[in-house]
């Protein structure tokens, strides 16, 4: 491993976020708040071990697919515990669990809050708090490499880690002009939603952060009762969809941009991503119509929360908690299923969901015709047999980290929703689940020790597990020539 | 002595080279007349064109009267057939090449049954060879005597080694350690060296010692991280297993690089502490990202010469500390040696080398001589040889430095009992003792041969 390299990658990266702290103290001089000062402490910090680490590059440049992901796990992880220094620095987050849980919660843009009174946060920390959300949704390496390429050779190793969905491509030869297209396209559909929303009523500042909790499919609001605080249908709409567009492959995006329109309109994963939306909120607004006046109203918050949930951002505007058993049921499912590949959102994606149930298809197939031959095509091209391994490997991990994390939770003596959604809410970085962590309700309660737990599903989470389960288990692998 | 040959493959023809050299009455048996003329053109011997496993073509080659038949053809049911027809026939020892792995395992079982004095596995033989070495990294060369006891190593005087410059009775005086230097390689001249030889750069020494005498002379020498902890093999064919499978035993890593994916199961299956890598072993890339900086030792075992010395050599640019390559043929084994690999081993030498060692001491038992076994180093030009003393005779119990010896010749070694003496002036023989004798000619097989 070359640690000499992964060190001065990390120092790099750290310096990046130095830069990105400085934006939240502006937000603070703009209002005239003093906690904006918090902000610049760990920035020095930052740029101090920015300038130890990151300035002189090593001899040995050439890293591998493991330090690639031993790179991106540590920089997800450092990241948010300097993340994290503002709201303690500021006296706004006292405790440092709480305060790194806030931050995890944010790169990941799970959207989870331990926070019992957002509302009474400075702007400054809002601000931050929000951003977290818009930097982490297309992956904190990628806008590094956007800015810089940290190395030419092997970023595609950093990349493959960070970007979710089981197989990654490149948009253009470069990584470096892929990560601009990527966030060309990112930073352009953060603009059209704030400036829609501001028609929607809501001032600058509002729309912002909302515009990043939804391009990040986060979820942060800076109302305590999300985007329903605005009670506006306009405003569920456009957030609504949005969040559908922000669940979205982003290469079809690029592909819409080149007026490849077929390949768009053909793509498998969209298709069913959409049928599923669509079928979903029609079930869930049949089921919820008894709870409305009409059943447009009725649709109109059946689509907000399926669109939200599906997409793992979190917002909500009705606290569906309330709702019948069977519509909570389709939003835990949704929870697990997740949004599109090389998307924004979390959750186990609905290309890999796609490539399993072929690969059940194929098997009862094969019951059927033992002799028979057969092979698994998404979009109609062939997926290796290599691609399917890792899909299901993929599935093992999940269930196994699922399973592990609800059992350390549940020493906490919850009831069994609250336990199991609060991991599914974190481990898909959606935010809310049901029970006790509904939308009305926030991850306070918990012990430290789940908070911990709950952090690091969120980070294994955000980086589909292996890296982070590697990072863990790195001991054992540095042992092993 | 008669002792036929049956197969002129690899090991046959080299073994037939060795053995008619040293003036043994050879036939060779094969089924191919053209590699058999080319035999008779080159060596005073004589060819039975034939399957060996026909009992009229052993008679032709008077096998009923023939004190050794050596079976070592492709296949190892032909050789160990053969062998147990010669025995039938009348021959007095068989010797079988057996290479099956499984067929080799079980051979304790069948060995009484079919009569064989010796069984050789090349491969086996071969990674017996590099996995001394990996244990001895200092050294190029491992050879053991008196059952273990003793180790005959060969080490080279790198740049900046502290032997460099100085006379052999400095050296002993120095270091106070029990060891000796049987023959010293400089360029292509050999020397038996006596106490006032100085040693240059480049020399490469044979020093006879016991184990842990020759461990705490690496240690003063003061090489750091001498000891192998992670191999790198290239290449997952029986020499690899064999090998991989002793180093797993000691506690060391080892990474095998192998281009079939099947048989990279199979290892799988085979090694299960190994980690296998499926790919190809000259690529470079691939090389550095499994970690080739961070080895302790670069064993090249593929298929091709040519391949092994290349990679070894990129290997040797990455200062990986110690590199084996496996070099069947001689002539390129002789041209790499001074390219910077440390050592090069080839399955066809090792067996013959221990056929050799077999057939030199069965002959010495014929002639009442008393050689224990035998090892020629530096391509055959020195040989070691170990000798038991059975009676009192004119050059027991008298000193050695009033024991006149031949120029050329050396005492090297003395065991006693479970004691192992590296003998100076005022040492002397006892009857029951066995003694190494280090010399440059091949003529000796009896211990007065060394006395003026």
């Amino acid at each position: 491993m070359n640690t000499k390299m992964i060190r001065y990658i990390l120092g790099k990266m750290l310096g990046a976020e130095a830069l990105l702290l400085m934006l939240p103290a502006l937000v603070g001089a703009i209002y005239g708040e003093h906690e904006g000062i918090s902000f610049l402490i760990p920035a020095m910090m930052l740029v101090c071990i920015y300038f130890f680490t990151g300035r002189k590059k090593p001899e040995k440049t050439t890293i591998y697919g493991k330090d690639g992901m031993v790179i991106v796990a540590l920089a997800w992880l450092l990241w948010s515990v300097f993340g994290a220094l503002p709201f303690v620095i500021s006296r706004e987050i006292p405790d440092y669990i709480d305060a790194l849980f806030e931050t995890v919660s944010g790169f990941t843009t799970t959207g989870s809050s331990i926070l019992t009174d957002v509302e009474a946060l400075s702007k400054c920390m809002l601000f931050w708090r929000s951003f977290t959300h818009w930097v982490g949704g297309m992956g904190v390496l990628v806008f590094v490499l956007m800015l810089t390429s940290l190395d030419k050779n092997s970023s595609m190793y950093l990349m493959t880690a960070e970007v979710p969905g089981p197989e990654k491509e490149k948009l253009a030869p470069k990584m470096m002009s892929t990560a601009r297209i990527l966030y060309g396209i990112y930073f352009g559909m953060t603009i059209l939603q704030t400036i829609l929303l501001l028609f929607g009523g809501m001032n600058l500042f509002d729309s912002l952060l909302h515009a990043f909790g939804t391009a990040g499919t986060g979820g942060f609001s800076n109302y305590a009762a999300s985007v329903g605080h605005f009670d506006s249908a306009y405003i569920d709409v456009v957030v609504s969809v949005f969040m559908i567009l922000f669940g979205i492959n982003f290469s079809l995006f690029y592909m819409l941009l080149l007026r490849e329109f077929k390949g768009v309109w053909k793509n498998e994963e969209l298709r069913a991503y959409l049928l599923i939306i669509t079928v979903s909120t029609l079930l869930i607004a049949m089921n919820i119509s008894g709870q409305f006046a009409s059943p447009l109203k009725a649709f109109r918050y059946a689509l907000f929360q399926v669109a939200s949930i599906i997409t793992t951002t979190g917002y909500a505007t009705a606290d569906f908690v309330q709702w019948p058993m069977f519509s909570k049921c389709i939003l835990l499912l949704l929870m697990v299923t997740g949004a599109c590949a090389s998307s924004t959102g979390g959750g186990i994606k609905v290309s890999r969901v796609l490539i399993i149930l072929k690969t059940i298809k194929r098997e009862i197939k094969q019951m059927t015709h033992p002799k028979s031959v057969s092979i698994i095509r998404v979009n109609g091209k062939k997926m290796g047999t290599d691609v399917i391994r890792r899909v299901c490997a993929y599935l093992m991990a999940y269930a196994v980290v699922a399973i592990g994390s609800i059992l350390l939770v549940s020493i906490d003596n919850k009831d069994f929703a609250t336990t199991f959604s609060s991991v599914m809410a974190t481990l898909n970085n959606i935010g809310p689940g049901i029970g006790a962590v509904g939308p009305a309700g926030n991850f306070a309660e918990f012990s430290v020790f789940s908070k911990l737990i709950f952090c690091i599903d969120m980070l294994a989470g955000r980086l589909e597990l292996f890296p982070f389960l590697m990072l863990i288990t790195l001991p054992v692998w540095k042992k092993q020539f | 002595m008669k002792i036929v040959i049956i197969g002129d493959g690899k090991v046959g023809y080299k073994l037939a080279v060795q053995l008619s050299e040293e003036n043994y009455d050879i036939v060779l048996i094969d089924q191919n007349e053209g590699k058999l003329k080319d035999a008779l053109n080159k060596m005073d011997i004589f060819c039975i064109p034939g399957n060996g496993a026909d009992a009229e073509i052993q008679k032709q080659a008077d096998v009923p009267h023939a004190d050794l038949v050596i079976a070592c053809a492709s296949a190892d049911e032909m050789n160990m057939l053969c062998c147990l027809l010669a025995r039938r026939l009348g021959a007095k020892h068989t010797i079988a090449r057996v290479r099956n792995p499984i067929y080799y395992r079980q051979m304790e079982l069948l060995k009484e049954d079919l009569r064989l004095s010796l069984t050789v596995n090349p491969e086996f033989a071969a990674a017996n060879e590099i996995s001394r070495i990996l244990l001895f990294p200092e050294a190029n060369k491992v050879e053991t005597f008196m059952k273990g006891r003793v180790e005959l190593v060969e080490y080279p005087v790198d740049e900046n080694n502290p032997l460099a410059g100085l006379s052999l009775a400095e050296i002993y005086r120095k270091f106070q350690i029990k060891f000796l230097v049987c023959a010293v390689k400089r360029g292509h001249d050999i020397f038996i060296p006596d106490g006032a030889f100085v040693l240059n750069t480049g020399d490469r020494l044979h020093i006879a010692a016991a184990h842990h005498n020759l461990k705490s002379f690496f240690k003063s020498l003061g090489r750091k991280n001498s000891k192998v902890k992670k191999v790198i093999i290239c290449g997952g064919g029986h020499v690899c297993y064999y090998l991989a499978k002793q180093l797993l035993q000691v506690g060391m890593q080892v990474k095998i690089i192998e281009r079939n994916e099947q048989r990279c199961e199979e290892l799988c299956e085979l090694l299960p502490k190994a980690t296998i890598i499926n790919g190809n072993a000259t690529d470079q890339e691939l090389l550095m990202e499994e970690g080739l900086a961070d080895a302790h030792a670069f064993v090249a075992l593929t298929g091709m010469d040519e391949e092994n010395i290349i990679i070894s050599l990129f290997a040797k640019t990455q200062n990986v500390p110690k590199i084996i390559a496996k070099v069947n043929q001689d002539t390129r084994a002789q041209m790499v040696e001074g390219m910077g690999i440390d050592s090069i081993v080839s399955a066809k030498s090792a067996a013959a080398d221990e056929i050799l060692g077999y057939v030199r001491a069965r002959m010495n038992s014929y002639s009442s001589a008393d050689v224990e076994t035998m090892y020629r180093l530096l391509n055959g030009r020195v040989e070691a040889l170990e000798f038991i003393i059975k009676k009192e005779c004119e050059y027991t119990n008298i000193p050695l430095k009033n024991l006149r010896t031949k120029k050329n010749h050396l005492i090297a070694c003395i065991g006693r009992k479970r004691e192992i003496i590296i003998p100076n002036g005022d040492s002397h023989l006892e009857v029951g003792d066995s003694v190494i004798i280090v010399t440059k000619e091949n003529i000796v097989s009896n211990f007065r041969d060394i006395l003026a």
